[in-house]
């Protein structure tokens, strides 16, 4: 989609599987192209255009989360080389905010997808469960923007996490039970408090173009 | 005005009085005996009088020792309140309070002294400023800021709608004839609109304290009734001036509409300055401890204080000097002193707020009322329709912006938790006479509004919200995970954010988090914590805080069983790959050995607690200390490496003597690794627990090392170098013993001969105990 005469009912099927009103749609598209340099794909290294991305201290997980095969609801698993429009649109359909016509079902399973994405984002091998090492390298890298800080630090916080997860997650544990990893439903179990719903969204109202892309 | 209270509570006045006027005091005042001060007498000629043995001098004391009486009936009221728990499960304590007042201030007319009256000054310099500081400080700022326009609307338009409606309808009810109102003017009528209006703070904490709402709803009532003041101060203070006038020019109006913005905005700045100073002066506090809590308080009034002397908004001006200080005052402070500005904080705003509600009381049993019905009840009538309706227009207006549409039911609470009370009397009371003759009638249908609101909305909001099955406030605790997880989300946000090029609330959160880091960081916190990531931060706090829970529930008590069964070992019992040991220094052999000496202690330690208990009579503060040091010791571990040279997986607990048995007996166990001269070798004798004789053993060997070179360590080493106790006897856990070397894992190597050693698998390397001893 690299004309920029679209096509309307093209549009619209971007929005019925999507969900953006085709507002949002005209928006995302513009800033797709920018992104792209006005080609129809992007790469990872497209994402090096955005300047204020480099504060960012996972950044690489999510330009990473734009090519899970996961997320991009493909059945196979690992990581594309590019993406196209109707692929960042569903990325990005994932943060779309809650609406209020949707009724419980509906509500639970746009929670359900807003975890998982969440969750492929910790889970970077694809086994399905976040191991210690996982997590580790989670709040190593949340803590990257401190480049005086010890690993040790990094990884007692990960270790205490995870120790907390399991007994939520599992309770009591005998000294010989190996708690695995977190799995899809433990992770549920953690998120119960805090209201993802309500959080993981982000306003498309008003967007502005990026005033400099080299 | 001196007239209508009496005098001792202005001590301007109090000093005029002669100490010998007996009149000036109350009747139970007796005689003074100034013994030879006051005799004018030229020579001895007056008969000389005892000495007194006792003497009385109650004007001396007067104002303190009634301040005191007042206080204590305050806290002994709050006492009695909570000893009948009936009774304010059904009345919140904010309708007991007055009631109370109204009691002792029939008391007081009773025996026929004039009961004074909540001055002004006094509310506004006194009782008010700690629970607006308690409120601010303790701000959860991350709601805050989220519905900060919210808040902003309901406490801007919402106050203006309900003054201008409830003034206008006023007015055009005192023009109706035949009420004897048709003298109030209508700037009168604005006037009197505009302190009625305002939602109380302290009414509104007084009330949703008890109902435990949820956040959401609490925030927005309660940060409406906080940031409403500039506008309450504005209108106030506009109308008052132009009351008698009867005309107000569009000049004005424009200028009140500007001074909305430098009362509001000057306020915030007045506080943010002195919150920065604050921090500043924190930093340098480091070996003064004690005095930390005082800076705070004194800063935040200072502030208050600043911004009324420039008729700007006290309140907000407090609340922004509350909130800006706090995060790096928290992080320079001490723990002790951080506990006690908290407790400070609740115990004056507690008593303030008991001692506003008393007051109210006793103000209305002595103050002149002058009752006339149209004006009270239609003043209620309209104050409850303006609530309502302004609420419902705002609510329509503000879901168009909202992510969380805020539902009908939200709307009715948020209606119905428009309390006014103590501020709105304390406007009233500074009308003076001269330019509003009605002063008595508004104070009067001002009172009856209080009271209307706190007793019956106030009484019946906590069966509503139970009816209308509202959500409670969750009381969850802050996890680490919850931290980790929230960070994440944010960072993943304001990436998205970014990606799409929308400036929104991440981004912006975001800039300014790092101008916080790079800036502000460095010059308001102390040392090193300036560099401390919140993750970190919070890592810390969780652990100090579980470490002195521990603590005070003497060990005996639950322990967070979140720590207790789930270790180290449930989610990492593989082994990391075994680092070939180079030819290191023997420092790093000795690290090797305590650590493993470590783990395996503290393991058994761990189980063998189970056992202790109940078999053996423990002294509860030993128990204590061993828990305090298990968990240090724990906390130690997990930031060591845990790329250990061994990871001792754990087995099967056998009971001790069977472990004991084993050890002694499987010399196959353990090999020792071949290129390990420098192993020191650790050779335990398990046949006698912590027989002296033992520990002998193991001192000597360990003396013969010389291949062991002397390291500067050694001498506060922990785990290797034993002291011999000379008075120890068999089974006691003599942990107190001075000179025993008091590191935690001294004594935990006496523990260890006799507790069990896991064994490690045949496949890990390297091992602590000998073949064949």
């Amino acid at each position: 989609m690299g004309s920029s005469n679209s096509m309307p009912e093209e549009i619209q099927e971007l929005a019925d599987k999507t969900g953006f009103t085709l507002e949002q749609i005209e928006h995302l598209h513009r800033r797709f192209k920018q992104i792209s340099g006005d080609q129809p794909t992007i790469r990872k290294e497209s994402f090096d255009r955005i300047p204020d991305l480099e504060f960012n201290p996972i950044r690489s997980k999510i330009v990473r989360a734009f090519f899970d095969k996961r997320n991009l609801r493909q059945a196979s698993v690992g990581l594309t080389d590019e993406i196209n429009f109707e692929d960042f649109l569903t990325i990005m359909s994932y943060f779309r905010p809650i609406e209020m016509n949707m009724d419980e079902e509906q509500l639970d399973h746009f929670r359900k997808e807003k975890l998982k994405f969440l969750f492929h984002m910790y889970d970077s091998d694809n086994d399905g469960k976040i191991t210690l090492h996982e997590y580790r390298k989670v709040v190593e890298e949340l803590l990257s923007g401190n480049p005086h800080l010890e690993k040790e630090s990094a990884r007692s916080i990960a270790d205490g996490a995870m120790m907390e997860a399991a007994s939520i997650c599992v309770g009591q544990m005998e000294p010989d039970q190996v708690y695995e990893g977190i799995t899809f439903e433990d992770f549920l179990k953690m998120w119960q408090g805090i209201d993802i719903d309500t959080k993981m969204h982000v306003r498309f109202l008003n967007m502005e173009p990026i005033a400099h892309c080299h | 005005m001196l007239t209508s209270e009496p005098p001792y509570r202005d001590p301007a006045v109090l000093s005029a009085i002669e100490p010998g006027d007996v009149t000036a005091a109350p009747p139970d005042v007796s005689q003074e005996i100034r013994p030879l001060t006051n005799h004018s007498s030229p020579g001895h000629s007056k008969p000389r009088k005892a000495f007194p043995v006792l003497g009385i001098d109650y004007t001396h004391v007067r104002i303190p020792f009634e301040i005191s009486l007042w206080i204590l009936l305050a806290c002994l009221m709050k006492l009695g309140f909570h000893v009948i728990p009936s009774v304010s499960n059904i009345v919140p304590e904010s309708c007991l309070l007055i009631v109370v007042g109204l009691l002792v201030g029939g008391l007081i007319k009773g025996v026929g002294e004039s009961p004074p009256i909540l001055k002004s000054d006094i509310f506004f310099l006194f009782l008010l400023p700690p629970i607006i500081l308690d409120a601010g400080y303790f701000l959860p700022l991350r709601q805050f800021t989220e519905n900060l326009g919210t808040i902003l609307i309901f406490a801007v338009v919402g106050t203006l709608w309900n003054a201008f409606f409830l003034g206008g309808l006023m007015y055009a009810v005192c023009q109706i004839s035949g009420t004897g109102l048709n003298h109030i003017g209508l700037l009168a009528n604005l006037l009197f609109g505009s302190i009625i209006s305002a939602v109380d703070p302290v009414a509104v904490l007084a009330v949703f304290e008890e109902i435990h709402i949820n956040e959401l709803l609490h925030i927005l009532v309660f940060g409406e009734s906080l940031l409403n003041d500039a506008v309450t101060v504005v209108l106030y203070h506009l109308f008052e001036e132009y009351a008698n006038f009867d005309q107000v020019t569009v000049t004005d109006i424009v200028l009140g509409f500007l001074s909305f913005f430098v009362v509001s905005l000057g306020g915030v700045f007045v506080g943010v300055v002195y919150g920065v100073i604050a921090a500043f002066t924190s930093r340098f506090t480091s070996h003064i401890r004690v005095i930390e809590p005082l800076f705070v308080f004194l800063y935040s009034y200072m502030a208050y204080l600043s911004a009324e002397l420039f008729h700007l908004s006290g309140i907000m001006a407090l609340i922004a000097s509350g909130v800006v200080m706090r995060p790096y005052v928290e992080a320079n402070i001490s723990h002790k002193s951080h506990t006690t500005i908290k407790y400070f904080l609740k115990m004056w705003s507690s008593v303030s707020e008991t001692l506003i509600f008393i007051f109210l009381g006793v103000s209305t049993v002595a103050g002149q009322h002058y009752w006339n019905w149209t004006f009270v009840i239609s003043t209620l009538i309209f104050c409850l329709i303006a609530r309502v309706l302004g609420v419902l227009g705002l609510t329509w207006f503000i879901n168009k912006f909202r992510i969380v549409k805020l539902t009908p039911k939200d709307q009715f609470i948020i209606a119905y938790g428009g309390l006014r009370g103590a501020i709105a009397f304390s406007l009233g009371y500074l009308l003076d006479y001269e330019h509003f003759g009605m002063r008595d009638m508004f104070l009067t249908a001002i009172i009856t509004v209080i009271f209307f609101t706190v007793f019956v909305q106030g009484m019946t909001i906590r069966p509503l919200v139970d009816l209308l099955a509202v959500k409670k406030k969750q009381e969850t605790k802050r996890s680490i995970n919850e931290e980790i997880h929230t960070q994440f989300l944010d960072h993943l946000l304001t990436g998205i954010e970014d990606i799409c090029g929308h400036y929104g609330h991440h981004h912006w959160k975001d800039k300014l988090n790092r101008f916080n880091k790079k800036y502000m960081k460095k010059c308001l916190i102390a040392g090193e914590r300036s560099k401390e990531p919140q993750l970190i931060a919070f890592y810390h706090k969780m652990e100090m805080k579980q470490a002195i829970e521990l603590v005070e529930s003497g060990g005996l008590g639950k322990i967070p069983s979140a720590i207790s069964t789930v270790s180290m070992q449930n989610i990492n019992p593989k082994a990391l790959p075994v680092e070939r040991i180079l030819p290191a220094l023997s420092k790093d052999k000795e690290e090797e050995i305590r650590k493993i000496l470590r783990n395996n202690l503290q393991k058994t330690r761990q189980r063998l607690r189970s056992y202790n208990r109940h078999t053996l009579v423990a002294d509860p503060y030993e128990e204590a200390w061993n828990q305090m040091l298990l968990r240090r010791q724990k906390a130690r571990q997990l930031e060591q490496k845990m790329n250990n040279f061994l990871t001792v997986p754990s087995h099967k607990l056998d009971s001790p003597t069977m472990s004991r048995a084993r050890i002694g007996s499987d010399p196959l166990a353990y090999e020792p690794k071949s290129d390990s001269e420098n192993l020191p070798i650790i050779t335990i004798d398990p046949a006698s627990p912590q027989s002296p004789e033992s520990v002998d053993l193991v001192n000597e060997e360990l003396k013969g090392m010389s291949r062991l070179p002397p390291s500067p360590e050694e001498e506060e080493e922990e785990g290797l170098v034993m002291h011999v106790k000379e008075s120890s006897s068999p089974g006691t856990d003599d942990v107190f013993t001075p000179g025993a070397g008091d590191s935690p894992s001294n004594q935990r190597m006496m523990r260890c001969l006799s507790d069990p050693g896991p064994r490690p698998a045949p496949e890990e390397g390297e091992p602590f105990i000998p073949k064949g001893q």
